[in-house]
């Protein structure tokens, strides 16, 4: 072992917050270990490492914790240096990233989660919200990375990237098991002949958990939603 | 003139998210030109130069928008690299910084949850926001949490978290006076009390927020019209 430089992750399959951190350590190439958490009986040590959220991923590197996935991503960048980087050198870029990856992680999960949570009418207006936001967002990757519609190079697996297929990577599955449209290749045909890239790449596919194993998930947890509650 | 102007903020009085802006450029003892936009009216620059969220703040740079308080604090800080730094050099500490933040920011949300609703909805996010008050005093209690707040009085020199924190807790009294509550003391919560009042007490962050007598009226203003498009 070259140095003291222990990195352990703590996480939970489904979680794309997880996936995002995961993500990051294989762009960067850097070895850790992986606590793999039961997010229904949380071990003692994630309530010592993230004792204000108790959730997960957890990033601790030689003994001290981080939490928050995009804190956590701006950190391994600032920390390992070498190899690809994950925001751009140039203030200005890394302003535009930060404020589409604040776009993404605020609005366009809230609006795909309540999707995934709800059905009827509520449903509808979800997914009609979802598509508004992903316009947004086709509107935004024109403007400023116009590159978006060359062919992606794994190269380029950045903090957007990160991001947006840690909420938007998994559609397929999302699809089948909502049976609709999360991204509508007619109405944003940027942001997803984008994302139908992105999760083509080694980094994203060997991240992202596999369809088998992703729609039972998935159906359980849209069941356990759509649920009554118990009188 | 010696220069033509390249620096220009968007903002509104009331906003505390202007508040940061406003702070950070300041603390780093940046020249700009300022527009005050009125929020019920929007110039159509406003919606130019932020078509995707339509707020402020706004700061143009060389011809170059960016939105968002938080965004627009670290891209201050990585431009202007000489004098007082927002965020620490260290990546843990940076991490820390941003990571209560973040959790700062859940606070407001809050806070602002229970100016805009009444009866069991306003009981329910005071809860919280007391319970988020507790967990940020718990933090700065355990030295979890990056503390230099007692140095400021005599640089000016505020940080990230500082000026956050000033933007949110700056005008307690002007929320606790509409609100009809305390939120931070001395008994309950002394951490965080004295390192508001600390910020409070100086004169760079006194001549940035807005006066009480001014916040007052403009926090219930914000209440009814609240209110009134809830039940429209």
């Amino acid at each position: 072992m070259a140095e003291g430089n222990k990195v352990t992750l703590h996480g939970a399959w489904p979680s794309p917050y997880y996936h995002r951190v995961k993500m990051a350590l294989k762009v960067k190439g850097i070895a850790y270990e992986y606590v793999e958490e039961d997010l229904m009986n949380k071990s003692p040590t994630l309530l010592k490492h993230n004792p204000v959220h108790k959730k997960i991923p957890v990033l601790v590197h030689n003994g001290k914790p981080i939490c928050e996935s995009l804190v956590i991503l701006e950190y391994i960048d600032e920390t390992w240096k070498d190899g690809p980087k994950l925001l751009p050198q140039d203030p200005y870029k890394r302003a535009q990233i930060r404020f589409w990856v604040n776009f993404l992680h605020e609005q366009v999960f809230e609006a795909l989660y309540s999707i995934i949570k709800t059905d009827g009418e509520t449903q509808e207006k979800a997914l009609q919200g979802l598509h508004e936001k992903l316009q947004v967002l086709e509107e935004g990757l024109k403007k400023f990375f116009p590159d978006c519609s060359k062919p992606v190079v794994s190269e380029n697996v950045g903090m957007l990237e990160i991001v947006v297929t840690s909420i938007l990577g998994n559609y397929k599955a999302q699809q089948d098991v909502l049976g609709l449209k999360v991204i509508d290749s007619e109405k944003t045909p940027l942001v997803f002949s984008w994302v139908a890239a992105l999760v083509d790449l080694p980094a994203v596919k060997e991240t992202l958990p596999p369809y088998e194993q992703y729609v039972p998930f998935l159906n359980f947890m849209r069941q356990t939603f759509l649920k009554p509650p118990t009188a | 003139m010696a220069e033509e102007i390249k620096l220009r903020v968007h903002g509104a009085w009331p906003s505390p998210y202007y508040h940061r802006v406003k702070l950070a450029l300041k603390v780093k003892g940046i020249d700009y030109e300022y527009v005050e936009e009125d929020l019920r009216n929007k110039s159509q620059l406003l919606l130019q130069i932020n078509p995707v969220h339509k707020k402020v703040p706004v700061l143009v740079h060389n011809g170059k928008p960016i939105a968002e308080s938080l965004v627009i604090l670290e891209y201050i800080d990585e431009t202007w690299k000489d004098g007082p730094k927002l965020l620490p050099q260290d990546p843990y500490n940076r991490a820390q910084v941003r990571f209560w933040v973040s959790f700062l920011q859940q606070l407001f949300d809050a806070i602002v949850l229970a100016l805009t609703t009444d009866a069991e909805a306003q009981e329910k996010s005071l809860k919280e926001v007391t319970e988020k008050l507790n967990v940020l005093e718990d933090g700065m209690k355990n030295n979890s949490f990056p503390d230099h707040w007692n140095q400021i009085v005599e640089s000016e020199n505020l940080g990230l978290l500082d000026i956050v924190i000033c933007s949110m807790l700056g005008n307690y009294k002007a929320f606790e006076e509409v609100l009809g509550i305390k939120l931070i003391d001395l008994d309950t919560t002394p951490l965080v009390f004295s390192w508001v009042k600390a910020l409070i007490d100086l004169p760079l962050v006194k001549q940035t927020l807005p006066p009480y007598e001014k916040y007052v009226p403009f926090l219930k203003y914000f209440r009814q019209v609240a209110f009134k498009s809830s039940k429209a």
